[in-house]
């Protein structure tokens, strides 16, 4: 079955096609462009391009993979959203997976500290036996990570490198679309119902209630 | 008409997720998911709280759209969508979806400006908009005078706020008179039983010397503070505050001030047609001053009613189908959302 990857939980702006078969997958395409701020602007013209490069048509797809993160909220919705729509539109279930589980992954095998940047001097963290993650994702700040890895990976790992303290694997910043479309092959195999992709946000929105009235006279 | 564009329209400019369908100038769909009472607490609209609302709420928002108008997206000519101006985390939510939607279903998509937007929703109730034409918008995120010459074109603005929007004063005094948010109802229902003259609040950029300078401009925040500083030399002196007759003189003067630039913006530019839109036009005595004022300069209202005046997807649908109508281009995949979107950008260009 062919299947529609996206992720925008980091900088990149992650879309990818591949083809997940009964004992296995293999990639077709894949982009990925970086810049935290665009992408809203970059992620539908990269979908079409990934679709032409590996010469499919979004009708042909079968499944939709998406990463809920965590991530900056405004970034990450972009991809939620618009995997949503395409989802809703040609009836194709959607699958969410953990945006750090697809870094860990990656990672291979050992333990692995995996950070990515949730800005505001925070990172959004989670440790990784052998590519499987060990207990639930985080945010706070570098010095409160509690490390227990030999090598960390993530842009967020690279940006606070010394904080953590760890060899760093800079080949693996950015989620792959592959891994991605690796984390929901079973389900995808399975024919298992699709799921709504509720962000990952850890965070409360930054609001507080109305204090009582200010006072305009002396 | 069955050559009459079918557009699906989107927006999430501030706290309301719609999207409606629109064929010509008629409306077919008009589905609305608001996030209103998960800002009430907070005494205006927090962005992060809407933007998470949006996301959640476009999916089963678009299939009651879709259902109510007994369309599917393949029937559809194109989808339009507010690209600004607006809040905007909240503006990249619908304008994502809308990609999505449009890649899904291989349609054009229009990156549409929300001001424009709810101008071009007046013709699903009063059929072409006879131009030039001059809108009145009123909100508690806008408050401007725009000449409409070709709504499809480009719109010229005249005037708008220099402080705070109209629908904000009313959000302001209603917290100040202990009502709840949002405050425009609250006020309208408060001032049916207060005296209108109890009062003399002042009208902002109405004297000689500020008209000069603001001929077609408004200010609030003057207003505002003014009501503040009597609502509590009442309770310093410990007398009961007349809710009803603040409520009352405070919507007089801003009404006032709105509907008398806008019959002079009419006036000065051979206008004889205004359309009131806006979460603001649904207040009562704005309707009936604008009204009076009008037929006295021979100049014709026109108000949709209050459902279409407050955001909603109809009105994105209805300046879409104006513009495929049109043979206007469509935008590009690469469309960003623009929270500070310019009124002589109808549609973002292709
Ligand atoms: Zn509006």
């Amino acid at each position: 079955m062919l299947v529609l990857a996206l992720d925008t939980a980091t900088p990149a702006s992650v879309a990818a096609v591949a083809e997940v078969t009964d004992d296995g997958m293999r990639g077709l395409a894949e982009r990925r462009t970086v810049d935290p701020r665009a992408h809203g602007e970059l992620l539908a013209p990269q979908i079409s391009a990934t679709l032409d490069e590996a010469g499919v048509r979004l009708r042909e797809v079968g499944a939709i993979v998406a990463g809920l993160g965590p991530g900056p909220f405004t970034g990450l919705r972009v991809g939620l959203v618009t995997a949503a729509a395409i989802g809703q539109a040609l009836r194709l279930p959607t699958y969410g997976v953990c945006t750090l589980d697809a870094l860990g992954r990656t990672a291979g095998p050992g333990r692995v500290l995996v950070a990515t940047d949730a800005r505001r001097r925070e990172v959004y963290v989670a440790t990784y036996q052998d590519g499987v993650r060990v207990g639930e994702p985080d945010v706070c700040r570098p010095a409160e990570v509690r490390v227990d890895a030999d090598r960390a990976v993530g842009e967020g790992a690279i940006r606070y490198s010394e904080v953590f303290g760890l060899p760093i694997d800079e080949r693996v910043q950015f989620p792959p679309g592959a891994a991605l479309v690796a984390l929901a092959a079973d389900r995808i195999r399975a024919g298992a119902p699709g799921e709504p992709l509720t962000p990952l946000y850890l965070r409360h929105p930054d609001a507080v209630a109305s204090a009582s009235r200010k006072h305009v006279l002396q | 008409m069955p050559d009459e564009p079918l557009v699906l329209g989107i927006e999430t400019s501030c706290d309301e997720t719609g999207v409606g369908v629109v064929r010509g100038h008629t409306l077919l769909a008009d589905a609305l998911a608001s996030s209103v009472d998960q800002h009430a607490r907070f005494g205006g609209v927090v962005p992060e709280v809407a933007s998470r609302a949006h996301l959640e709420a476009m999916v089963p928002t678009m299939q009651r759209a879709l259902d109510e108008a007994g369309v599917t997206l393949a029937d559809v000519d194109a989808i339009a969508v507010t690209a600004g101006p607006g809040l905007a985390g909240a503006l990249l939510v619908g304008v994502a979806a809308a990609k999505g939607y449009a890649l899904a279903a291989d349609k054009p998509v229009y990156g549409v400006n929300h001001l424009a937007a709810h101008v071009a929703v007046d013709t699903l109730e009063h059929g072409p908009l006879p131009e030039p034409a001059v809108a009145l918008l009123v909100s508690g995120g806008h408050s401007s005078l725009l000449r409409v010459d070709d709504l499809t074109a480009g719109v010229t603005p005249l005037g708008a706020t220099i402080d705070d929007a109209a629908g904000e004063a009313f959000d302001k005094v209603a917290r100040l008179l202990g009502m709840g948010f949002p405050g425009g109802p609250a006020i309208d229902r408060a001032a049916r039983d207060g005296d209108a003259g109890a009062i003399a609040f002042p009208r902002g950029l109405t004297a000689p010397k500020d008209l000069a300078a603001h001929r077609f401009d408004f200010s609030f925040s003057g207003l505002k503070t003014a009501v503040a500083r009597w609502v509590e030399a009442r309770e310093r002196a410990g007398e009961p505050v007349p809710v009803s007759d603040v409520a009352a003189a405070f919507q007089d003067a801003v009404c006032d001030v709105l509907t008398a630039k806008a019959i002079d913006a009419c006036r000065t530019h051979g206008v004889r047609t205004l359309v009131i839109g806006g979460g603001v036009a649904a207040n009562s005595r704005l309707r009936v001053l604008a009204e009076q004022r009008a037929a006295k300069a021979g100049i014709r209202v026109r108000v949709p009613r209050p459902g279409l005046c407050t955001d909603n997807g109809a009105m994105v649908a209805a300046l879409g189908s104006r513009l495929v109508a049109a043979g206007v281009a469509a935008s590009p995949l690469d469309l960003p959302a623009d929270s500070a979107m310019s009124l002589t950008t109808v549609a973002v260009a292709g």
